[in-house]
């Protein structure tokens, strides 16, 4: 047997998927997952800048009671596009389509996903999806809110609902195509001896992600067409005018967007799940219960939509199973939360910057879900129902949650995808600056909620305004916290120290290959005969030294 | 207590094998990425399962919608679904059950490498796909002359159910809606068909250039697989639409 076997050291080879082939040609038309990742890491930061203009735009507003810098029509232009743009051009195809499309090939040992083609046609349809959008933004503006919901998007608004809608319809077949790549890939490409307990979790969030991609994605699709052409042709299932019922409408519209915010945090809880466990260099604690939360949260989040409705109208007995069901989304989120926890202990743990990014994951995304489950609460839900509250509870999961993930994975995986390091006195200092400005800007968004400060409204009683300001220069800092990374990142690409294969020293197969990779990933076929996050005992018996000697017996 | 290996710190380093050298590489169709013709066959019928789940949901936004309207104004959707041809739809409904038949004809006899036969199913199904929208005109038209499209989807022919018979309780405002129902969910049914014909177009081209036999037929059976799945949405439609409360009317 062991005459059958060559021990090949990969050396880090000059040749990589950066510089295999050069020109605008070579990237516009590159089949390889790496390159695509790197494409929609460039468009999504481009919509992330804009979404964060109109932030900004918000935020400035909010700083006096009256309105000053936007008028009334103007500011429900604003917070809606903040809100389209960030939900289906950042948020949505975030990890996934960057960090997602370069690792999960890379993970499991495969040369690229399943259908290359079609990852790069999804990138296409979300940059066609994007540009429409945009011409929405540039022809006017749309005032719907983000939500559309009928029939002030059918027959009042005089906004430009049916090109922003057309541009949600046409970039959510891009996440429809990154799903169904993901699943197969998982399901025919993994590596020899690369079993699905095996996988890591990052791998598992995203297969959970896929799900609810295909499955949710298409309902939203239908949804969109129907609402543009009741608006086109005042014709009309959602229109009371016709007969219609405009709560179907929001049924269908959150059996997607509710699911939609897994689709945003799965991903992300998959990246902490890699910082926990090799930051600590320990096993993660419980593999399968964090592997099956992933699916169980997918599943639940199918069920839960029926929330979004307690004050619209449904029924008091669907509000109630309703109210049960999102309690019970808690338990597998938990699950994940403590055994996050649990791994850290007796850890040794690193405070690199993804690490800190991972920690602060941890904090704001259990006031997120916290919160949360007050929300779920029929009685409670009544009460801060389109306030502040909802406002500052969906950014601790939006933004404490996948927008510190997707940063954390950012750095952690730098050295991989750009095969420079990043520089980590800036990345712990940028860390902290996020945190404490993400912390200013939303914490006071609970309580002036739980005072009664509606959402979308821009003019309020000059007793909130202490609040305001006190959010409005949180903002400030966060986003100062983000130009720092975006800065140092493209800095880094040229003048960064040069990152080894395997710079965190860790078991993961993407460290096993050069950095950056070669196109195909790898210059043969991994074969996997180790588990996820088994770390080489020659450090373990650092810590559990005396213990050596009993386990090789065993063997 | 856990088993612990001796490894390197290099993990890879090890288990590189020279057993990838035994991979095929034989077929001139197989993509770079995939190890084998079978992972590669494998990936594809999956991501077309895959892919018809999703078309599932996109239908069943559509079906839920139909299902709420039926239970809340049953009358008007019967008096609207009797107007209805009948005959029509049932012709059409034969038509795409053959068209299946065809379809699978063709995929089995790639697969036993019957090329005659490959081509000459491909060709019928080709032409009974063609039909079905023939026939799904001539529908249209009808109901275009009837002045039975709603809303303004033809500007200055606005819907009048003047043509319809109404059954006792059914109002003209909920007729219309099931006209709009019907003519969403034939409409996305008619554009699937339209994108299935233009796939066997090229399954048709090809299989004419000797591209699939019976080592590579995967294309043609995933093909299939979505003609398929074209038609058993028709077979939810025709009853649900044409069929369901005509008893009322008699």
């Amino acid at each position: 047997m062991k005459a059958m076997e060559t021990f090949v050291t990969p050396t880090p080879s000059r040749v990589n998927y950066l510089n295999a082939t050069y020109g605008l040609k070579s990237w516009l038309l590159t089949k390889d997952h790496k390159r695509i990742a790197l494409l929609y890491l460039g468009s999504i930061s481009f919509f992330f800048l804009i979404g964060g203009l109109y932030a900004m735009a918000i935020r400035i507003e909010l700083l006096t009671p009256q309105a000053d810098l936007l008028q009334s029509t103007t500011y429900n232009k604003v917070f809606t596009q903040h809100g389209i743009i960030m939900v289906f051009f950042f948020l949505i195809p975030s990890i996934p389509a960057t960090l997602g499309n370069f690792l999960v090939p890379m993970m499991i040992g495969a040369k690229d996903l399943a259908f290359p083609r079609i990852n790069l046609l999804s990138w296409y349809i979300y940059m066609l999806g994007g540009i429409v959008t945009i011409y929405a933004l540039l022809a006017g503006g749309i005032d719907t809110g983000w939500t559309f919901y009928t029939p002030f998007s059918t027959s009042f608004s005089n906004s430009y609902v049916v090109a922003a809608g057309l541009g949600i319809f046409i970039s959510g077949f891009s996440s429809i195509l990154t799903g169904l790549n993901f699943i197969v890939t998982i399901h025919t490409m993994r590596a020899p001896g690369m079993t699905w307990f095996r996988m890591p979790l990052f791998i598992w969030s995203h297969y959970a992600t896929s799900l609810v991609m295909i499955l949710g994605t298409p309902v939203i699709a239908i949804t969109i067409l129907l609402l543009a052409f009741e608006r086109l042709a005042h014709i009309g299932i959602f229109d009371p005018a016709a007969g219609g019922d405009p709560v179907l409408f929001q049924h269908l519209f959150w059996f997607y967007s509710h699911p939609a915010v897994y689709i945003m945090v799965l991903p992300g809880m998959g990246v902490v799940s890699e910082l926990i466990a090799n930051f600590s260099r320990k096993n993660i604690f419980g593999y399968s219960f964090v592997a099956f939360s992933s699916l169980a949260i997918a599943v639940f989040g199918f069920l839960v939509w029926g929330h979004h409705l307690f004050v619209a109208s449904q029924s008091v007995y669907a509000g109630m199973i309703f109210s049960f069901l999102s309690f019970a989304v808690a338990i597998p989120s938990a699950i994940k939360v403590f055994n996050w926890t649990a791994t850290l202990y007796k850890g040794s743990i690193s405070y690199d910057t993804p690490m800190l990014y991972a920690l602060g994951f941890i904090g704001l995304f259990t006031v997120g879900g916290m919160t949360g489950l007050f929300l779920a609460a029929l009685a409670v839900d009544v009460h801060v129902s389109d306030t502040y509250f909802i406002v500052a509870h969906f950014h601790y999961i939006m933004v404490g949650g996948t927008l510190l993930a997707y940063l954390g994975g950012l750095h952690y995986w730098w050295p991989k995808i750009s095969g420079r390091m990043y520089p980590e006195g800036w990345g712990r200092f940028s860390a902290l600056v996020v945190f404490v400005g993400f912390n200013l800007t939303f914490l006071p968004q609970f309580v002036l909620g739980y005072m009664g400060m509606p959402r979308r409204y821009h003019v309020y009683p000059p007793e909130f305004q202490v609040l305001h300001v006190l959010s409005s220069a949180g903002a400030s800092i966060l986003g100062i916290g983000l130009l720092i990374p975006l800065l140092y990142l493209i800095w880094s690409m040229r003048y960064g120290k040069i990152a080894a294969s395997n710079p965190w020293n860790l078991p993961g197969l993407e460290w096993q290959t050069s950095s950056p990779p070669p196109t195909e990933n790898f210059e043969l076929t991994p074969v996997v005969t180790w588990e996820a996050y088994e770390f080489a005992p020659a450090e373990e018996i650092q810590v559990v030294g005396k213990f050596r000697d009993t386990s090789v017996e065993e063997v | 207590m856990p088993v612990r290996r001796k490894e390197s710190r290099n993990k890879l380093a090890e288990s590189y094998t020279i057993g990838h050298e035994n991979e095929e590489h034989g077929h001139p169709a197989l993509q770079h990425h995939f190890e084998n013709m079978e992972q590669q066959r494998e990936a594809s019928t999956l991501g077309m399962w895959v892919f018809l789940v999703t078309e599932i949901m996109f239908f069943g936004g559509m079906f839920l919608a139909y299902t709420l309207y039926r239970s809340k104004y049953p009358e008007a959707f019967a008096s609207a679904s009797n107007h209805l041809d009948l005959k029509l739809g049932a012709i059409n409904t034969v038509v795409l059950i053959l068209s299946s038949f065809t379809m699978a004809m063709a995929v089995y006899s790639t697969q036993i490498g019957k090329r005659r036969n490959q081509i000459i199913s491909l060709v019928l199904t080709l032409l009974l796909g063609i039909t079905f929208l023939g026939i799904k005109a001539v529908e249209y038209h009808q109901k275009y002359v009837d002045h039975l499209i709603p809303g303004r989807l033809i500007p200055l022919r606005p819907f009048d159910a003047s043509g319809v018979h109404l059954l006792p309780g059914a109002a003209k405002q909920n007729v219309e809606m099931f006209y709009w129902i019907y003519f969403a969910m034939t409409g996305m049914h008619a554009v699937h068909m339209i994108i299935g014909i233009g796939l066997i177009s090229v399954i048709l081209f090809l299989s004419w250039r000797g591209r699939y036999g019976p080592e590579y037929h995967n294309p043609v059976e995933v093909s299939g697989l979505y003609w398929h799945f074209v038609d058993i949405v028709w077979i939810f439609l025709f009853p649900l639409l044409y069929l369901l409360g005509r008893h009322l009317e008699h």
